[in-house]
């Protein structure tokens, strides 16, 4: 059953500053959705909202999967994900990061082991599984991001900004990886850039954000 | 009625035993002899010293620990206060407590009826309150101080309320170890709430620093000085121990 999202008059504030105003938007299709717009223009804010980690002042968001509306419970947050443009990388080895996500879904093991190795091959991180996660570059660290969410497969991914201040090798790595990630067919990534050139090469879906409202342009 | 003289003589302080800095180097002397030959007397000491100090930091930390960490992640009321008391109760006067601890556990007084008074027991309740304070304060700025986006990503990969705060806790550690040396060095170190409430009785409540309080007060220098110089030893080894593997978390910066 395929997830979709579609959000309806989404509002919000920090301190009186209206970030996002009736922002109203439907992400129904397989694909890469990618929201551009300048600094300060609510992409971020709308991407954490959509990904249920921040809640709007007013509006709604609703998934829907298979066509009927899903709840919005653990199930249904371990069916999407968010890799912040700060990774959140934990204390501890480059492995035991990825493996995170299934650790906390009762996976382990050999499974586990096998899911991991996978996930930091497809990163070409595998070599550095035992190094400590936080002696990564920043560009290692955003690699590091992408396979501890895909670890746990979401349906729908959203990235933000993941290739802000990375340099040109690890920029390709990812936007390859985002790339085979679509080609594998099963998911959703809506992303922010600011790289326009970026937008242009991987967008399925191209919306621009610009005093917290949206236009799509293709 | 007292005569004058009566109450001078009474309130005299005893002379200081004479120090030269032969004799010192002689104590010391002796008082490496007495390591070496893993003296009963000290090893009983010792031991008794690490039980009291052990148990009290376990019992403060089984209290202390939640403590912290429920102030450090979640919404309680009057957190605030809470905070402020447990900063101010970090600093309890040694001898204050051990006065409380004294009048609770005194015959007369409300717990009289467990004759723990110059009991080890006694001790150990002593250093929990002293403890107690230090472990939580301290845990709970080791959780503020964890990275805001740790939650979050904790969040964004499908943790429950209960895995999040794990995972805080688990990014917390380095700072939760700090605070238990530093509650366990304070306990060790501490001699006026034992002293009260222990009695300093020799073979049954006499510790390190109690012995060595008493020792120098008797001019028995070797004793005294052995004792502290494995009392600093201990202290030494404990924060050699933390300091390494602070080191060996603290790899780079939060991204």
């Amino acid at each position: 059953m395929s997830l979709s999202l579609i959000t309806n008059n989404i509002r919000k504030s920090y301190n009186g500053d209206e970030v996002l105003k009736d922002c109203s938007l439907s992400f129904n299709e397989r694909g890469i959705y990618i929201l551009t717009g300048p600094n300060g223009s609510g992409k971020s804010t709308l991407l954490r909202i959509c990904s249920l980690l921040e809640q709007p002042d007013s509006g709604e968001i609703t998934f829907f999967s298979g066509g009927e509306e899903a709840e919005k419970d653990l199930n249904l947050r371990r069916r999407i994900s968010l890799v912040l443009p700060r990774v959140g990388v934990f204390n501890t080895t480059v492995f035991r990061n990825v493996a995170y996500g299934l650790t906390i879904r009762g996976i382990r093991g050999e499974e586990a082991e096998s899911r991991v190795l996978q996930a930091l091959d497809f990163v070409g991180l595998a070599h550095k599984r035992d190094q400590a996660a936080l002696s990564l570059s920043s560009g290692e660290t955003r690699r590091l991001g992408l396979a501890r969410a895909l670890i746990i497969e979401p349906e729908i991914l959203f990235l933000d900004e993941p290739t802000a201040s990375v340099d040109q090798r690890n920029c390709a790595m990812i936007e390859e990886g985002i790339s085979e990630m679509k080609a594998k067919g099963a998911i959703t990534i809506i992303m922010t850039t600011h790289d326009q050139k970026q937008a242009e090469r991987l967008a399925d879906k191209l919306l621009v954000i610009t005093d917290g409202k949206t236009t799509t342009l293709r | 009625m007292r005569g004058a003289a009566e109450i001078v003589a009474h309130c005299r302080v005893k002379a200081p035993t004479p120090v030269h800095m032969d004799s010192l180097i002689q104590a010391f002397e002796k008082a490496i002899v007495l390591i070496l030959n893993f003296d009963s007397e000290l090893l009983g000491i010792i031991w008794l010293s690490l039980k009291v100090s052990g148990a009290a930091l376990i019992i403060a930390t089984m209290a202390g620990l939640p403590l912290g960490v429920l102030l450090g992640l979640r919404k309680v009321p009057f957190k605030g206060i809470v905070v402020s008391l447990l900063n101010t109760f970090m600093g309890l006067p040694p001898v204050v407590v051990g006065l409380f601890v004294y009048l609770l556990l005194s015959r007369s007084g409300p717990l009289g009826f467990l004759a723990l008074l110059y009991t080890p027991s006694a001790m150990v309740i002593a250093q929990v309150i002293l403890a107690f304070p230090i472990v939580a304060s301290l845990s709970h700025s080791a959780i503020v101080s964890v990275d805001p986006v740790i939650r979050q990503a904790s969040i964004t990969l499908g943790a429950t309320p209960v895995q999040v705060s794990r995972a805080v806790v688990k990014e917390a550690r380095y700072g939760i170890m700090s605070a238990l040396i530093a509650a366990f060095g304070r306990v060790m170190a501490e001699v006026g709430a034992i002293l009260i409430v222990g009695g300093n009785i020799a073979g049954y409540t006499r510790v390190m620093t109690t012995t060595i309080a008493l020792e120098t007060d008797k001019g028995n220098f070797e004793l005294a000085l052995s004792l502290g110089i494995i009392l600093l030893a201990i202290s030494l080894a404990i924060n050699s121990v933390v300091h390494n593997i602070q080191k060996k978390g603290m790899v780079g910066t939060g991204r």
